[in-house]
């Protein structure tokens, strides 16, 4: 038990974190409530630091999880994209009101507050993305991934109190609800398949099935029930439907923490669940068949989705989509490579794709947020430094060499390959193709088109998501060149404990 | 001196080009390139033992991916090194004639040419699968905004065209390259990945079977004819060449079709060498197609920019008949192609562009008799034309004439060197080099004879002379020197590259023989029988 505590240092750092922000945001002194994002961030960077010093060798030595290392890299990551996340969310709570209080016209009250709030909410969000990790049976990791999803809910609807915020969280809550039940009926059934809940006894019993002639059916019945509920966090079709009209409700800000967070952990749990069943003698037919199915469905709609879009969040968002469509690849490829790049794949689109929505979140036309596509028009006028970063993230979410990106996509491509998926890899090399269409489209408007009657009124101007579009662009330029040290971390991270 | 310098130095070029100011921007970007050119004449010099070999010079390996075996290796056979040279000397050029015709955004311009650069020498010197690929598609993004930043009115349509169209062949080159890969490491059983152009070459020559050589040759043509372009995947090209600023039109037509021949010069004719055999007549047939459609829509065009832009499409085709002659006549003759074509379509490009700044439009009913107001661009513009036409003593009759010849001895028939084509692809490919002569000589006619006519709106260019300035006369006198040379002296060219060509062709004779008995053979065979 102290050992498992033990790997759970950056998480109670992060709790801790949730508390203080908590707390800070009611405070009397502004000075400490406009500072929320700044406190968030620093705890996100301790528990970013306290990782090395946790996930050591002997530690994990000691460890009895089934992937004793894979918390090391997600939380690492997770916590460093959070703290890009906390960037593009400067400005988005409380400001007009904290302009208010500043300058005499308005009294604070604690109850009109939300920037405390909004901040533990983000903290918990993250917090519940790394217990993932340390899960050792169903019942954790359940609750880990609600622990994941629940924060996200209240997001959603208190980042825009607009009606169509409203809407997007309602929509975005019951399905959530719909998709929990599924994964948890899916549970169920593979208690019923192997009796137990617990990760290495689960795994213990399914290679006893594999050696009899493989695993019951109430064991895959369970699988794919599971990896349904599942593929609605990583948004796949047919669980997508929800992400483009929720992606376009929220503040764009929480839209970027809703296309990264929740995929990840979908992710990471999709990658333990399936590692109870190993790729080694390869996965029920049945359930590769789903993701296979799940994989090519993902990739054409999301890209075709997107291309028919007029909002370039939804736009986005369909794009976010699709690239869950080429991580499936990396998942039905298996362990090792194809596991790690899944995880490298995550990390490069993390970042880059929370680069291209604080774009939005950055922009602003008469005090409200910008969505359609016209509003990006001739951004290079307004701010040639964040036009520059946002093409530069578009490029390197389409897959241009030699950005970030396209080598994400590579690694994908490659194990596809090696894994004999040739076909797949050419649908996915099909619909990259198709997305060259739309995120040229994008690049093209923000850096080609002229100045519209629609888009003189934006500017830019919040300053931290500005900062933190051109920190992901510089990632996806210089990323490259970390590609060696984070593959070799990824493989550490994905390796299986014997 | 190493590759790397030609690769690094102009990306520290665009980067200083970034950081200083906008009006030295262009002398940076002419300083770099020609520093550039100056190494790389260097390195040729240093060249000199590998010349004529099927060696491979400047190599150096980099390890960089080591999960996935992806290196930064590099290195030039005498081919590959003849079109880095090409590169770099049009780079500068590219430079200098640019400096009256970009007026905004020039800091921009610039960098984009020397990245530019970069990625094209890049292409050339790749020894890594992964690194060729890379580089092959960075050249996109430059010329991507080339065409949509300085282009003409339909700048936008041009641009996404001709990104989607390169891109999505690429897609399919690079599944196809991967599978390679993956069967030899499968094959070998080694643990990583390897990517290493030469030994993926010979594997997947020996290793593999008919079928899959097939299903890889249509992966990497997709890419690559795309590139050349053959007919019918061309169809962005003159679109592209319009729209483009003259300086894109010159890299476009100089060195980046010439991605694709060279392409299948580097990994379609050593790695599936019986796909080659198997299909070389079909490709045959869409070459000459493209040659004779081009051709006849040359003659309608009035725009002369246009016209040259669907005239590369004609003249790659005989390059791509050269390609597939699979005999080293017609192999160097393509390889002379590639160069006589970046060398002799620039300089009109770059006419053009001279022309057009002056008097804002390339219409050839509109324009006339410039040899009255412009003698010396007039001399050069003829001189340039009788190049590209095929005109005994310049550069284009070599190689046009190598390629014909090496198709017209193509045949199964030829004792050393036998082939799957023949006569009558030569003669009827044939009909273009007359073609050509029609409707270039019809320009000629139409802008640089008769009575003068200017357009009605025509107002003097405010810093520019009636005629050629000193500094455009100066970017096309290299280029019309080396075309007279290369017209009078090709063989130190083609004996240069004797070496690699012929080990590209190594394999193929046998493979001919085996799959077409020849004329001895099948005499043997009935004497056998008869006897």
């Amino acid at each position: 038990m102290a050992n498992t505590l033990w790997f759970l240092i950056p998480e109670l750092i992060l709790l801790t974190g949730t508390v203080v922000c908590a707390i800070g945001g009611l405070s009397n002194k502004a000075a400490i409530r406009r500072n929320i994002g700044f406190i968030a961030c620093v705890f996100l960077a301790a528990s970013c630091i306290s990782v090395p010093f946790v996930y050591t060798a002997e530690h994990v030595a000691s460890s009895n999880s089934l992937m004793p290392n894979l918390g090391g890299y997600v939380k690492f990551f997770a916590a460093l994209i959070g703290i890009l996340l906390v960037m593009t969310s400067g400005g988005l709570m409380d400001r007009k009101y904290e302009h208010a209080i500043a300058s005499g016209k308005d009294t604070f009250d604690t109850l009109r507050s939300s920037a405390g709030e909004y901040h533990a909410l983000l903290l918990l969000s993250i917090t519940g993305l790394m217990l993932i990790c340390e899960a050792s049976d169903l019942i954790w990791m359940f609750l880990a991934l609600e622990l994941v999803s629940l924060p996200t809910y209240v997001m959603v609807a208190m980042s825009r109190w607009a009606k169509v915020g409203q809407e997007a969280a309602m929509k975005y809550f019951f399905l959530g609800a719909i998709s929990a039940g599924l994964m948890l009926y899916g549970f169920a059934f593979l208690y019923g398949a192997t009796g137990t809940f617990e990760f290495h006894a689960m795994a213990d019993a399914f290679a006893d099935q594999n050696d009899a002639g493989g695993i019951s059916t109430f064991g895959q019945i369970g699988l794919i029930l599971a990896l349904v509920g599942l593929c609605y966090k990583i948004a796949a079709a047919p669980m997508h439907l929800y992400a483009p009209d929720v992606y376009q409700g929220a503040a764009s800000a929480v839209t970027a923490f809703l296309a990264f967070v929740p995929k990840a952990a979908g992710f990471i749990a999709i990658i333990m669940l399936l590692s109870l069943v190993g790729w080694e003698g390869g996965l029920p037919k049945s359930v590769e068949m789903m993701l296979w199915v799940v994989a090519v469905l993902t990739m054409i709609l999301g890209n075709i989705g997107a291309l028919l879009q007029t909002s370039t969040k939804r736009m986005l968002g369909y794009s976010s989509i699709a690239h869950s469509g080429y991580m499936l690849i990396g998942i039905i490829a298996g362990p090792p490579l194809g596991l790690i790049a899944v995880m490298v794949y995550l990390v490069i689109y993390g970042a880059t794709n929370t680069a291209a929505f604080s774009t939005l979140a950055c922009l602003q036309r008469n005090g409200e947020s910008v969505d359609s596509l016209e509003d990006i028009s001739g951004l290079v006028k307004r701010s040639p430094a964040l036009a520059a970063s946002f093409a530069i993230s578009c490029g390197s979410l389409l897959g241009i060499p030699p950005l970030f990106g396209f080598w994400g996509k590579l690694m994908l491509f490659t194990v596809g390959v090696s894994a004999g998926q040739l076909p797949l890899v050419l649908v996915a090399a099909i619909s990259s193709a198709i997305s060259a269409w739309y995120y040229l489209r994008l690049i093209g408007l923000a850096l080609l088109a002229p100045l519209t009657a629609r888009s003189e009124q934006v500017s830019p101007v919040l300053r931290w998501p500005l900062i933190a579009t051109i920190l992901g662009a510089i990632i996806a330029v210089g990323g490259p060149v970390t590609l060696n040290a984070l593959t070799t971390d990824a493989s550490i991270a994905v390796h299986v404990s014997e | 001196m190493s590759l790397w310098y030609l690769m690094l130095l102009p990306l520290v070029g665009a980067a200083a080009i970034f950081v200083g100011k906008s009006s030295v921007s262009k002398w940076i970007a002419l300083g770099v390139s020609t520093v550039v050119f100056v190494i790389s004449i260097v390195m040729a010099i240093q060249f000199a033992p590998i010349w004529g070999t099927s060696l491979d010079g400047f190599t150096s390996h980099v390890p960089w991916l080591n999960k996935l075996g992806v290196t930064l290796d590099l290195g030039v056979d005498s081919v590959a090194m003849m079109l880095v040279l090409l590169t770099t000397l049009l780079t500068p050029l590219c430079v200098l004639g640019s400096f009256s015709a970009i007026t905004f955004r020039v800091k921009e311009y610039y960098a984009w040419l020397l990245i530019l650069e970069t990625a094209m020498v890049g292409v050339f010197a790749a020894q890594d699968i992964i690194l060729f690929y890379v580089s092959f598609e960075l050249t996109l993004v430059p010329m991507f905004f080339l065409i949509a930043i300085y282009g003409g009115k339909n700048r936008a349509h041009a641009s996404i065209k001709f990104f989607i169209y390169t891109f999505t062949g690429s897609l399919f080159t690079l599944a196809g390259l991967l599978y390679v890969a993956w069967t030899y490491k499968e094959t070998h059983l080694y643990d990583t990945w390897s990517f290493a152009i030469h030994d993926l070459a010979k594997f997947a020559s020996t290793d593999l079977s008919a079928t899959e050589q097939g299903w890889i040759l249509l992966a990497l043509l997709s890419g690559f004819a795309v590139k050349i372009p053959v007919f019918p995947v061309h169809t962005w090209l003159p679109l592209a060449h319009t729209e483009a600023p003259t300086a894109g039109s010159v890299i476009l037509a100089g060195v980046l079709l010439k991605l694709g021949t060279f392409g299948v010069y580097r990994f379609v004719l050593p790695m599936v060498p019986e796909a080659v055999v198997a299909y070389a007549p079909m490709i045959a047939v869409l070459a000459i197609i493209g040659i004779l459609y081009a051709a006849l829509i040359c003659w309608v065009q009035d725009d002369i920019k246009k016209l040259v832009a669907y005239s590369s499409v004609s003249h790659l085709g005989f390059c791509v008949l050269g390609l597939i002659a699979l005999n080293p006549i017609g192999l160097e003759g393509a390889v002379l192609y590639m160069i006589n074509h970046g060398l002799s379509t620039g300089a009109l490009f770059f006419l053009i562009g001279m022309m057009y700044e002056r008097y804002h439009s390339r219409d050839m009913n509109a324009i006339g008799g410039l040899a009255k107001t412009m003698p010396v661009w007039s001399f050069l513009m003829v001189f340039f034309v009788l190049a590209s036409v095929g005109l005994p003593g310049l550069n284009g009759f070599v190689s046009e004439f190598m390629c014909l010849l090496g198709t017209f001895s193509a045949s199964a028939s030829n004792a050393t060197w036998p082939g799957v084509l023949g006569p009558e692809y030569a003669a009827i490919s044939a009909i273009g080099m007359v073609l050509a002569a029609m409707y270039l000589l019809i320009m000629v006619g139409k802008i640089v004879f008769g009575k003068v006519r200017i357009p009605e709106n025509y107002e003097p260019h405010p810093t520019l002379p009636t005629d050629l300035s000193k500094r455009e006369i100066g970017i096309l006198v290299p280029l019309a020197a080396l075309c007279l040379w290369i017209g009078v002296q090709p063989t130190v060219l083609t004996d240069a590259m004797q070496g690699s060509v012929e080990e590209v062709l190594s394999p193929y004779p046998a493979i001919v023989q085996q799959d077409v008995p020849t004329e001895t053979q099948r005499i043997e065979v009935k004497d056998a029988t008869d006897g």
